[in-house]
């Protein structure tokens, strides 16, 4: 089996690939089209700034493959908001692979929420094995209003999407690479897809 | 909901822990990654490492360390410690590490932060500050609490927070060692003027400083050392009395 982590100079990929070597599998980091293509579980990851990061992906003609793929994909924090319709962050358009779109938390609230929350209404392959309202680490000021996609939910000031899932693609906008041994049973999970 | 942080703080020298550490289980205490898997597996919540090696290559060392770090602990941790440069802060979150703590140079250079923050994202720059209290008014220090500055704390952190840092680490140099608890009331103060989280940091002694710091001190994170290191208080029991006290905690 072949997992490729999408290398678009976004971020923290290195962590990713950890977690996944401690599952015993040894990912490629690739900007190729061909070699993503090709792969049999493809991870979208991304940390930083919304349009910034959808510029690269222009560059490298990734915004095109991306949403072709067949195969199933994990986008990860930015990597999920990226799969959404649009962000307000930087006014960005997104992939449209998710029918939602990407707003910022409101002032009631510390942002960007940083640390530990739980995710619940889990309803995927994606969480077997996960209980209801298992801690998972985030770090994001923006967030993925409900939609019917959505397969969990987690709330910090309002309830939003912490995860959503359309076909062959799923998004989780927490860290699963950084959430202990629940985040790497997630990992394991969606490399059983 | 989002639960509180506790986060053990390990002082690194040259690759290796430096404050005595008292794990009896500890093939190595000196080895910083086989003490940060303890505490992740005891529930610590995050980790910070501040680098305070001062040779040539120190550089090396700590990136060596990221990674080491990164590839066998999966919670996240921070790195601090005589950050100055952009060029620092790509290769540590590209070794690994989750987010990078600056003290002094964004104190020098206060303009770093914007840099940082529109690189990186806001997400993973932590601001420290050590301050202390001068004639009832809490006054920035420099170089681990020695060097005094004319710069106000509060108008420092609405600054900070004004040029993209994510976080602030908040020491209080008149607390840090004292083990009489935290700073509470100028944590709560910094709470209300700015809309970023902050972690507490010196004066842990008890658990029930914990919980004063989350309370009182309106704290999103705590930040410890020895109290840790010397198995004064265990992760597991810390947490668990912070849930009876009805603070929200992963556990």
């Amino acid at each position: 089996m072949k997992t490729v982590i999408i290398n678009y100079g976004a971020g923290n990929i290195q962590s990713i690939k950890f977690a996944l070597q401690r599952l015993g599998v040894e990912a490629v980091l690739s900007n190729n089209v061909e070699e993503i293509r090709n792969a049999d579980k493809v991870i979208f990851p991304g940390v930083g700034e919304a349009s910034s990061a959808m510029k690269k992906l222009r560059e490298s003609k990734l915004d095109r493959v991306i949403p072709t793929l067949t195969q199933p994909v994990l986008g990860i924090c930015l990597g999920m908001q990226l799969m959404c319709n649009a962000s307000e962050e930087g006014n960005t358009k997104g992939l449209g692979i998710f029918d939602t779109d990407v707003v910022r938390f409101s002032e009631n609230v510390k942002v960007p929420q940083i640390g530990w929350n739980t995710i619940q209404n889990l309803e995927s392959p994606l969480f077997n094995d996960v209980r209801e309202n298992e801690y998972m680490y985030l770090v994001h000021s923006y967030y993925a209003e409900k939609s019917s996609e959505m397969i969990a939910e987690s709330e910090y000031d309002i309830k939003y999407a912490s995860a959503l899932q359309k076909n062959n693609f799923y998004g989780v906008q927490f860290h699963p690479e950084k959430s202990s041994k629940a985040g790497s049973k997630i990992l394991e999970n969606f490399l059983k897809l | 909901m989002l639960t509180k942080r506790i986060i053990p703080c390990l002082d690194i020298k040259n690759g290796r822990t430096v404050k005595g550490v008292n794990f009896v289980n500890l093939r190595d205490a000196g080895d910083p990654v086989e003490l940060a898997k303890i505490y992740a597996d005891e529930g610590a919540d995050e980790l910070v490492f501040l680098d305070i090696s001062a040779t040539e290559e120190r550089r090396k060392t700590l990136q060596k360390l990221v990674l080491d770090v990164a590839s066998q602990v999966d919670i996240p941790f921070t790195v601090g410690g005589g950050i100055s440069a952009v060029a620092d802060v790509d290769r540590l979150l590209k070794a690994g590490a989750d987010k990078v703590s600056i003290n002094s140079a964004a104190v020098k250079r206060p303009e770093l932060i914007n840099e940082l923050a529109s690189k990186f994202g806001n997400q993973c720059i932590v601001v420290a500050i050590d301050a202390k209290q001068i004639d009832g008014e809490w006054i920035v220090h420099l170089v681990g609490g020695k060097m005094p500055t004319d710069i106000k704390l509060f108008d420092w952190a609405k600054e900070v927070e004004q040029r993209g840092a994510g976080e602030i680490l908040f020491t209080s140099m008149d607390n840090d060692g004292t083990k009489d608890g935290f700073a509470n009331e100028a944590l709560a103060k910094l709470s209300e003027i700015v809309n970023i989280p902050i972690i507490a940091s010196g004066g842990a002694g008890n658990m029930q400083h914990f919980t004063d710091t989350f309370v009182a001190g309106k704290a999103d994170a705590a930040l410890a050392a020895s109290v840790f290191h010397f198995k004064e208080i265990g992760i597991p029991e810390l947490k668990q009395n912070l849930k009876e006290n009805g603070i929200n905690v992963r556990l």
